[in-house]
C-alpha cells in the first residue's frame, strides 16, 4: 500500500519536527531553519516557534508538507515466528519437549547498571501486565543482575546447564551494547561445541531485531517486548532443539 | 499545621522500629572495617595521586599493608609506625616504597604504638581541618553570591562521559535556572574498588569520579555563581565500593550534595551488605562534617517494583535512610531523603496517590529538605505525554513542597537529554511553579477522602513492614537477604567487596573515626 502523512486529509503529507541551530535567534536564524526543512523536503515548511535558547542557539518547531511517497509492501521486519502460548501452555510445552525444567540465565553484562529491562523480563513482577519467567513453573530462573562480567556469566552459564542465556544492554554510548553482544556471542561459541551452545538472546531498547545474525545471537528482542514474548519464543526454540536431538 | 492529621502515635512507633531495627547495623558497622574506609583514611592524611598504571596511591598503601599485618587493627599504626622509623620522609613516598615491596610494616606496641597513634591523630585532624575549611567556605559564598531563591531547588544532571564537555553544560544549566548541577557518574564507576585519578573524557553514560573532575565543576560552577549572584550547588555519588574515599574527596573539594543511600549498593549492585553499612557509616560521618546534604535514593525501588504496591517500602526506607543518617551526626536539613513519581499514569486517580505519597512524605519529615524525582519508567518515548506527565509531576511536587525538585525529561528512556529538552523541561517546571506555587497554602486535602486514607494506609503499611524487619532473627540483614526491599534477595555472606571487610581487633586504631565520632 502505498501513503502519504496524514495531518487532517487524507493524502496531506503533513509532519512536523523540532531542531536547534547554533545560531542567535534572528530573520536570518528562522529562514536558515526553513532552509533545512525545505532540505529535509518539506514544502511549504512553516517555522510556527523559534525560542532563544541562551545566546547561541534557537530551537525551531516547523510544520510542512512532504511529498514522499510510502510503499507498505517494501518495508521489512522481523515477523514473529513462533507461536504465542500462554503460560500454561509454555509450561506444558517445556515438560513434553524437555522433560525437566528449563534453564535460563539472564544478566546485564558490561558496564551497564541498567537492570529495568532484565528484571521486566524475568522478575515475577513481569512487565506490561505479563508475569515474568519467574512466574513460569517449568523455568528456572538464574538473575545475575547488572555488571556481570562476560566470563561470570559463561561460567555461570555452564554451571546451571543454561538451555537460555538472556543478556540485556540498555546504555549504548559508543554502540557499547553491540560491542558487549558481541563478546557475549564470541564467549559462548568459544566455550561450547558446535551447535552445543544454549539460545543466546540479547535485549534492550536499542536493539534492531534484524541484527541477531550480524552479533551472533540467536534472537535480538526490542523495546516493548514482553515476558511472554520471550517464553514463548523460548519453548519454541527449545523444542526444536531437542526435536533434533532425537 | 498537618493536612494529613497523622497518628503521631503511629509516627512515634514507625521512628522507634526504625531504630530498632538499625541498631544492630550500626553495632556492627563500628565492630568492623574496610579496605574503603581505610583508604579514606590515608586520603584524609594528605595520601593523593596514583602510579603509572592508574592504580591511587592509598590503594597501594593499604594492600601493602594489609599483604603484611593485616586490616584488623586499622593502617594507621603500621603506617605511621614505618614513618616514625624512618622508612620513607612522607606518606607519599611511603606508598611508593610500599608498593615495591620494599618497606615492611608491623604492628607497633607499647610506646611505638603510642607515638604512632598522635601522629597519626594529628595528620589526619589536619585533613578533617582542610574539610572544616571547605565548609566555612561554602557559607561564606552563599552569603556573598546569595542563596537559591526559592524552593524548591531546580536540580538537573549532566552526563556527558566528558569533564570538559560537562563544564559548559552545567554552566548553560545553571544559567538557565539550575539551582543543583549533579554530574552522573560512569556506570561501571561504582563497582571499581579505587577512584579513578585525574581529569577524565572517557565515560559510559556519565563522567567519573575523580577528585580533580570535582575540583574542576566545583571551581566553574564557583565562576557561574559570581555571574549568576546565586550560589550553584554540585552534587555527586558517595555510593559503592569506594562510598568513604569518594565522601573525603567531596569534602575536600566543597561538592554540596551527595547521592547517599543506605542499601542502594547492595539491592542495585549487589554490593555486599556489611561493606555497605560500614562504608555508610563513615561516609555519612564524613557528610555531616563537610556540611553536605545527603539524598537518599529510594526513587530505584519504584522502578523495580509497583509504585503503588511498594509505596510503604519507600517510606520504610525513609526511615531507616532518617535513623541511619542521625545516627552519624546529620541533622534534619542534610537529609534529602528520596522518592519519585512512578505511578502508572493509566491508573485511575493516579496523580491523588502520588499527592498522597509526596504528602506523606513531607509531614513525616517536615524539617528534611526531600528529593523529589520525576517519572522514569511510564516515560515511552511519547515525548507529547512524558511532558505533560512531568508538569504533574512539577505540579505534586510545588504542592507538597518539595525541598529538591529533579527536572524530568521528556525525552526520558530515548536519549541523553538534548539542549532543547533541557530548556523545555526549565520551562515546564517555571510554569508550573510560578503558576501553582502558592497553591500549597490552600491545598487541603478532604478529611477523610482518598489522599488522606491513602497517606494512613501506606503508613500503616510501612509499620506493619517495620514490624516484619524487626521480628526476623537478624532483623534488617535477613530482611534484605530475603528480597524485602525491592524484589532482591541480597544475603549477608554475598554480594561484591566482602573480601575488603575486615572485623576490628582489639588496638583498632584509625584517627578519622575517632575524630568522627567526636564531632
Amino acid at each position: 500500500m502505498i501513503v502519504r502523512p496524514y495531518g487532517d486529509t487524507t493524502g496531506d503529507g503533513m509532519v512536523q519536527v523540532s531542531f536547534t541551530l547554533p545560531i542567535p535567534h534572528s530573520k536570518v536564524a528562522e529562514g536558515a531553519a526553513a532552509q533545512l526543512a525545505a532540505k529535509m523536503g518539506m514544502d511549504p515548511a512553516m517555522v510556527v516557534h523559534a525560542r532563544p535558547m541562551g545566546p547561541g542557539f534557537t530551537f525551531f518547531v516547523v510544520y510542512g508538507r512532504v511529498s514522499h511517497l510510502v510503499d507498505t509492501d517494501a518495508v521489512e521486519v522481523v515477523e514473529r515466528d513462533y507461536p504465542l502460548l500462554t503460560p500454561a501452555e509454555v509450561n506444558t510445552a517445556i515438560r513434553r519437549s524437555l522433560r525437566r525444567r528449563m534453564v535460563v540465565v539472564g544478566a546485564c553484562v558490561g558496564t551497564d547498571a541498567h537492570t529495568v529491562g532484565i528484571d521486566a523480563i524475568l522478575n515475577v513482577k513481569g512487565f506490561a501486565g505479563e508475569k515474568g519467567l519467574e512466574y513460569y513453573r517449568e523455568i528456572k530462573v538464574v538473575n545475575l543482575g547488572a555488571q556481570v562480567d562476560v566470563e561470570q556469566l559463561l561460567a555461570r552459564a555452564v554451571e546451571e546447564g543454561a538451555d537460555a542465556v538472556l543478556v540485556s544492554q540498555v546504555v549504548t554510548q559508543r554502540d557499547a551494547h553491540l560491542l558487549h553482544a558481541r563478546q557475549v556471542a564470541a564467549a559462548f561459541a568459544a566455550a561450547y561445541p558446535d551447535g552445543g551452545r544454549p539460545l543466546l538472546v540479547v535485549g534492550g531498547p536499542r536493539f534492531e531485531e534484524s541484527a541477531a545474525a550480524g552479533l551472533g545471537v540467536d534472537r535480538v528482542f526490542g523495546r516493548g517486548t514482553t515476558p511472554g514474548e520471550v517464553a514463548s519464543f523460548l519453548a519454541d526454540r527449545v523444542a526444536a532443539r531437542a526435536e533434533l536431538a532425537r | 499545621m498537618s493536612a494529613l492529621d497523622l497518628d503521631p502515635t503511629t509516627i512515634r512507633q514507625a521512628r522507634e522500629l526504625a531504630r530498632r531495627a538499625g541498631e544492630p547495623i550500626v553495632r556492627m558497622a563500628r565492630e568492623h572495617t574496610t579496605v574503603a574506609v581505610e583508604r579514606a583514611t590515608l586520603r584524609l592524611a594528605g595520601l593523593a595521586g596514583a602510579d603509572a598504571e592508574g592504580t591511587p596511591w592509598v590503594n597501594r598503601l593499604a594492600d601493602a599493608v594489609r599483604d603484611e599485618v593485616g586490616l584488623e587493627h586499622g593502617v594507621a599504626l603500621p603506617v605511621w609506625d614505618a614513618l616514625l622509623r624512618g622508612e620513607a620522609d612522607d606518606l607519599g613516598a611511603l606508598a611508593q616504597k610500599a608498593a615495591v615491596g620494599s618497606v615492611s610494616f608491623r604492628l607497633p606496641t607499647g610506646a611505638d604504638a603510642d607515638r604512632a597513634r598522635t601522629a597519626s591523630s594529628a595528620v589526619v585532624a589536619e585533613g578533617l581541618a582542610r574539610i572544616d575549611r571547605r565548609r566555612d567556605e561554602r557559607e561564606q559564598l552563599i552569603r556573598t553570591h546569595g542563596d537559591a531563591p526559592s524552593k524548591p531547588w531546580i536540580y538537573l544532571i549532566v552526563a556527558t562521559g566528558d569533564i570538559r564537555e560537562d563544564i559548559p553544560q552545567a554552566q548553560q544549566a545553571a544559567r538557565e535556572g539550575a539551582d543543583v548541577i549533579a554530574v552522573i557518574r560512569s556506570t561501571g564507576q561504582s563497582l571499581l574498588d579505587y577512584v579513578p585519578e585525574g581529569e577524565t573524557h572517557e565515560g559510559f553514560a556519565g563522567t567519573y569520579a575523580t577528585q580533580e573532575n570535582f575540583r574542576l565543576m566545583r571551581a566553574a560552577l564557583d565562576e557561574s555563581s559570581r555571574e549568576l549572584g546565586r550560589y550553584v550547588r554540585l552534587t555527586n555519588y558517595a555510593s559503592g565500593l569506594c562510598m568513604p574515599e569518594i565522601a573525603v574527596l567531596a569534602g575536600l573539594e566543597r561538592l554540596d550534595m551527595m547521592l547517599n543511600d543506605s542499601m542502594y549498593g547492595i539491592l542495585f549492585r549487589d554490593i555486599n551488605p556489611v561493606r555497605t553499612f560500614v562504608d555508610q557509616r563513615f561516609s555519612r560521618q564524613v557528610h555531616a562534617r563537610a556540611g553536605i546534604i545527603i539524598n537518599t535514593g529510594e526513587d530505584n525501588y519504584l522502578t523495580t517494583a509497583d509504585a503503588v504496591e511498594a509505596a510503604h517500602t519507600v517510606t520504610t526506607s525513609q526511615l531507616l535512610n532518617e535513623y541511619f543518617a542521625k545516627e552519624a551526626g546529620l541533622e534534619d536539613w542534610q537529609l534529602g531523603l528520596g522518592h519519585a513519581f512512578e505511578i502508572d499514569p493509566d491508573l485511575p486517580d493516579s496523580f491523588c496517590l502520588e499527592l498522597a505519597h509526596a504528602m506523606l512524605a513531607r509531614e513525616l519529615f517536615p524539617d528534611a529538605p526531600l528529593k523529589w524525582m520525576p517519572p522514569t519508567r511510564h516515560m515511552t518515548g511519547d515525548v507529547f505525554r512524558g511532558y505533560l506527565l512531568d508538569g504533574f509531576f512539577n505540579l505534586a511536587g510545588a504542592l507538597t513542597g518539595q525541598g529538591i525538585l529533579l527536572v524530568g525529561m521528556m525525552t526520558e528512556a530515548v536519549v541523553t537529554p538534548w539542549l532543547s529538552d533541557r530548556d523545555l523541561a526549565l520551562r515546564n517546571v517555571r510554569y508550573v511553579l510560578e503558576a501553582a506555587g502558592g497553591l500549597r497554602e490552600d491545598f487541603r486535602p478532604a478529611p477523610d477522602g482518598l489522599i488522606v486514607t491513602r497517606a494512613r494506609q501506606v503508613l500503616g503499611e510501612s509499620v506493619d513492614l517495620l514490624t516484619r524487619i524487626t521480628a526476623h532473627e537478624h532483623g534488617l540483614l535477613d530482611a534484605i537477604a530475603d528480597g524485602t526491599f525491592g524484589l532482591m534477595r541480597r544475603p549477608a555472606d554475598g554480594g561484591r567487596g566482602l573480601d575488603g571487610v575486615a572485623e576490628k581487633a582489639d588496638g583498632y586504631h584509625n584517627p578519622a573515626t575517632d575524630l568522627l565520632e567526636e564531632s
